[in-house]
């Protein structure tokens, strides 16, 4: 174990300690002030809740290292789960062919988004933003505007049920967390998200393929979204065109609060999952100390700029 | 202005040790030493961007307290940076005002701020539109700009930071016609450079700085070796230590490149075991050039082989895979990847050789870039530090050693030791002696003409887009390279 400490780079240390520390504080501060929240139930509930979330950030965390932005994750999101239930309630194609179209639909989407930024020439702000408005709108045909239900018992299965006791929308969000830990840190697509993110000239005059790169990371990203989608569905039991609805900006926000720039170059996928494990804790937390959900609001978007500000001065230090 | 005592901490670093400097009424005072010396730290004493821990600033025989840039603007201190701080998107008058663009109820007075413009520009004797965008000038131009803007405060302090860096031979000769005008005006003005020579041309009195201690204050028509022993601390033999070794085969052929308006007909060759230098104003194409060969930019006609082989222009990765590597002039910009460690910039351009089936071979690659920090003597605290902490020198070397790691056997450095101390400069030259006696080739871009005259083994003159001459280390001098690189060409400034 110790070696495997040993061999932690100082940086990511560094760049995950703060994060961490604030989490666990959190969890600290909410054991106090809450009877409730240290139970395993209710921590299986933190975790089946930020599931999505924290899927959809997983996959945007690649783009943000990048330096780019997706936008668009809530509604491909939204499209993918759509596409699924259709081909599975309207279409009645079988459970992994409409699998494969849902979450092809996403990885889809977002290969679309990267032929803007790459070909288009479309910064990837706007980009995401063309398709954040275009996915939900096809969603929205797709489905006709209404929920499609009954999805499969399969399916279902996904969003309610048990693994040796751990939920398995918590099995789903580990399992895509040492898929994305894996790609960032050990493949060529993943080191070059960093190089392209910390400087796009100097890793194209080393020889990086920029635009493929780019392609394959928002590709990722909405790999990621229409697996988060799948799941979206699966937990509400049915397939809701509106589903995902502004879920752009609680991933974006996990990726920042787990210490990624917004300038690129930065960010892991642990610290992604603790940022999405902080906002799950605070919504919890808040929901057991009865605050109303507007003041909720008030509190995320404090937590939100804090958090950044904190990591900011922590780097200027370090 | 005198300074007493300054002593400024860094969390582990003392930048500087209780230093003393002073400054009279019309003098050029010049401070020498290697990057990480203390020069920049002290200037930024008298700008506002630091405040020294201990010691004090009089000015005019009183303790003055520069707590902020607006603070050394009212005290009459303005500074210029070697990084440029224009508005790319605005005019130059707007940038030479900006901030405190004269106003009239309320509403920026715009025929009022370009005539002051104008005024500045004239009086410094250089045509620069004042209506006219800086993302739109030429980079001497835009240096120019900078000096204006400086100018325009009026001040009785000018704070030069290595301003020639950025400029060719006749743009220099310029800007040291502004600083004896100013002189008369009795303007004082601190000057910071690495260019030895501009030192007695244009200095009265040197302070050296090592290790944020000051060696000594002489006069600036002190011998230039003297010079290099103080900075160092050691002396240094040569200063360009080019031993030639045999040259073999022909490893990069140009033929014919042109790119319309840029570049006209360029070709050379560059062997085995060779240094090309090549020499030029600023803007005669030479990094264009560069970037042509490389595949970075288009060419519109031309041809180039490597080792015998044509290549395919057009891409910087076809480039690499044919054995070329590009060390590029803007290192921040173009070279090294700042939020990245040392060893993933070393692996970046051989990212794709440490690859298989998609997944980086990471311990392989740590290994090859470890030995790689060993053999470049690359001076980091540990292979993991972020690149963007290392000296000029040290990140220059990493970019070497990027290529190397890719097996690049064709080097194209554009302007090599630009902005790095004499001590690593000599350093570099060392490394580029090594890599040709091991079969390398070199074309070395400078516009340092004694480093081209010293380093190179032959000299390919540019001006205007076009190879104006080709001569032999022997036969050339200063002169004649100056009168190829000026055939039938105006100064970039005009």
């Amino acid at each position: 174990m110790s070696s495997v400490v040993g061999r932690i780079k100082p940086r990511e240390l560094l760049s995950r300690g703060g994060p961490l520390g604030g989490l666990i504080i959190l969890c600290v501060v909410m054991t106090i002030l809450s009877p409730f929240f240290l139970s395993f139930n209710n921590l299986f509930n933190v975790g089946i809740q930020i599931a999505v979330v924290a899927i959809l950030a997983l996959g945007q965390t690649f783009v943000i290292v990048s330096g780019g932005i997706d936008l668009s994750v809530g509604s491909v999101l939204g499209l993918a789960g759509i596409v699924f239930g259709w081909a599975s309630v309207v279409a009645g194609l079988p459970l992994p062919v409409a699998l494969a179209l849902g979450i092809g639909t996403g990885a889809l989407a977002g290969l679309t988004n990267g032929l803007l930024i790459t070909l288009g020439n479309l910064p990837p702000f706007i980009a995401t933003l063309a398709m954040l408005s275009a996915a939900r709108g096809l969603a929205l045909v797709v489905s006709g505007g209404v929920p499609l239900n009954p999805l499969p018992e399969a399916i279902r299965t996904l969003g309610r049920g048990d693994l040796f006791f751990i939920p398995l929308p918590v099995v789903l969000t580990l399992i895509m967390l040492v898929i994305a830990f894996g790609i960032l840190r050990s493949t060529y697509s993943g080191r070059c998200m960093y190089a392209i993110g910390g400087n796009e000239e100097a890793s194209r005059l080393s020889g990086i393929n920029v635009s493929r790169q780019k392609l394959i990371i928002y590709t990722l990203s909405g790999l990621f979204a229409g697996i988060a989608g799948i799941l979206f569905m699966a937990r509400l039991a049915s397939a809701d065109p509106q589903g995902g609805f502004t879920y752009e900006l609680d991933a974006i926000a996990a990726v920042v609060i787990g210490g990624a720039s917004l300038s690129g170059g930065v960010g892991t996928a642990s610290g992604t999952l603790i940022g999405a494990l902080i906002l799950g804790v605070l919504r919890n937390g808040l929901n057991l100390l009865n605050v109303s959900s507007f003041w909720q609001q008030v509190v995320i978007g404090a937590v939100i700029a804090l958090a950044v500000m904190t990591d900011t001065l922590r780097r200027r230090k370090g | 202005m005198e300074m007493r005592g300054i002593t400024k901490r860094f969390p582990g670093v003392m930048a500087l040790d209780e230093v003393d400097f002073e400054l009279e009424k019309g003098e050029v005072h010049v401070i020498l030493g290697e990057n990480g010396a203390g020069k920049s730290t002290l200037i930024k004493m008298l700008s506002g961007a630091y405040q020294p821990d201990e010691g004090e600033i009089l000015l005019d025989d009183e303790p003055v307290s520069i707590s902020s840039a607006t603070v050394a603007q009212e005290l009459g201190i303005s500074t210029i940076y070697q990084e440029f701080n224009l508005v790319p998107q605005l005019t130059t008058a707007e940038n030479i005002f900006l901030g405190r663009q004269p106003r009239r109820f309320g509403l920026v007075n715009r025929r009022k701020m370009g005539e002051e413009a104008r005024r500045i520009l004239e009086r410094m004797k250089v045509r620069v539109d004042a209506n006219a965008l800086v993302s739109n000038l030429g980079i001497p131009q835009r240096q120019m700009v900078e000096i204006a803007k400086a100018l325009s405060l009026d001040a009785r302090i000018l704070v030069m930071d290595e301003p020639t860096a950025s400029l060719s031979g006749q743009e220099v000769e310029r800007l040291f016609e502004i600083i004896r005008g100013l002189k008369e005006e009795e303007v004082s003005m601190i000057f910071i450079s690495h260019h030895l020579e501009e030192v007695a041309e244009i200095g009265d009195r040197v302070t050296v700085l090592r290790d944020g201690k000051v060696v000594d204050r002489v006069p600036a028509s002190t011998n230039r070796s003297e010079f290099v022993r103080m900075m160092v601390g050691r002396p240094i033999e040569d200063q360009f230590p080019r031993q030639q070794p045999e040259t073999g085969e022909v490893l990069l052929e140009v033929n014919n490149l042109s790119q319309k308006g840029i570049l006209e007909d360029a070709s050379f060759q560059v062997r085995a075991g060779e240094v090309v230098g090549m020499a030029g104003i600023v803007g005669a194409g030479r990094t264009e050039l560069a970037r042509a060969i490389f595949g970075v930019d288009p060419v519109d006609s031309g041809e180039v082989w490597v080792e015998g082989r044509r290549m395919k222009l057009g891409n910087p990765r076809e480039a690499k895979r044919r054995g070329m590597g590009f060390v590029t002039e803007d290192r921040q910009g173009q070279g090294i990847v700042p939020p990245l460690s040392v060893e993933e910039n070393l692996s970046l351009a051989s990212l794709g050789l440490n690859t298989s089936v998609g997944l980086v071979n990471r311990r392989e690659q740590r290994k090859r870039a470890r030995k790689m920090i060993e053999d470049l003597n690359i001076r980091t605290p540990s292979p993991e530090q972020e690149i963007r902490y290392l000296s000029g020198g040290n990140q220059q070397k990493v970019v070497i050693g990027k290529w190397l790691l890719a097996n690049s056997r064709v080097l194209i450095m554009d302007e090599p030791t630009r902005g790095i101390d004499v001590g690593a400069k000599v350093e570099i030259y060392e490394l580029m002696n090594e890599l040709t006696k091991n079969g390398a080739g070199i074309l070395m871009i400078s516009s340092d003409l004694p480093e081209v005259l010293g380093m190179s083994d032959r000299i390919l003159v540019m001006s205007e887009g076009r190879i104006t001459g080709e001569l032999s280390v022997d036969g050339a001098t200063q002169e004649n390279v100056m009168e190829l690189a000026t055939q039938g060409s105006e100064a970039a400034v005009e």
